[in-house]
């Protein structure tokens, strides 16, 4: 059985807006039949824990050149362009 | 309904047609509120400003008026709390996406949060919040504290 997709969510602190970023992706990726792992960091942190990671969505500018996909996005908190985010999320994580 | 936010928001902790120039000074009077309040230690609103000046909170929902939340580590909180101002004329904050551009935000909601797994209820009402249309707007006509709690409790 393949592993889950490892989703790395990233904000200022890891404390507020990562988490709400973090369960919309769970239950919007569940219901589109995907199960991923979650993980939350500081943007500063991504760096550090990006070599499992399958993709990184940040809601701050996280350090370039991280060789994994980035979606920086407030889509999760200002539901702006919320649905093109959730298609470019699960795009990432089908291929 | 928000119950979360309703549970976390102290009337004390609301500011309305605050008269304000920058977003610092919106900060400083909230974490003020919230210090006064015992809900924060006094190291809360140096660390919020510090963190808002590197990374910081405003939110551009695509008209004139934006929220900022800004919020730092849970090491300065005490009790789990919200304070809310809103503005007489917008202050400049920096976008939560791009720290280099500048947005006018007319309603701040500062969060104070111990444990994010705790409060998740409270965040995911924050962002229902601000994405229910209207909400903002009503908020931010609110001449007092019971206007604002009717708005959460719609």
């Amino acid at each position: 059985m393949p592993r889950n997709k490892v989703v790395l969510v990233a904000c200022g602190t890891a404390v507020a807006t990562s988490t709400v970023v973090a369960n919309a992706i769970e239950e919007e990726m569940r219901e589109r039949g995907i199960t991923v792992d979650i993980r939350q960091c500081k943007a500063t942190e991504v760096p550090s824990l990006i070599h499992d990671v399958d993709l990184v969505v940040s809601t701050t500018p996280v350090p370039p050149d991280l060789d994994k996909p980035v979606i920086t996005t407030l889509a999760f908190l200002t539901g702006i362009g919320k649905d093109e985010v959730l298609d470019k999320i699960e795009a990432a994580l089908r291929d | 309904m928000h119950d979360s936010i309703l549970q976390h928001l102290d009337p004390e902790a609301i500011c309305l047609g605050v008269e304000a120039t920058s977003g610092r000074e919106v900060i400083s009077l909230l974490a003020g509120r919230l210090a006064a309040l015992g809900r924060v230690r006094e190291s809360f609103a140096d660390a919020v400003l510090a963190r808002e000046a590197s990374m910081p909170t405003g939110l551009p929902l695509g008209g004139d008026l934006n929220i900022a939340v800004p919020h730092t580590d849970p090491e300065h909180v005490v009790t789990p709390s919200l304070a809310l101002a809103t503005l007489v004329r917008p202050v400049s904050f920096g976008s939560m996406d791009d720290p280099d551009e500048q947005i006018p935000v007319g309603v701040v909601m500062m969060l104070a949060l111990a444990d994010k797994n705790a409060q998740i209820d409270m965040l995911r009402e924050v962002a229902e919040l601000i994405q229910r249309p209207g909400a903002l707007a009503a908020l931010a006509a609110a001449t007092s504290p019971d206007d604002i709690f009717a708005v959460l409790r719609a």
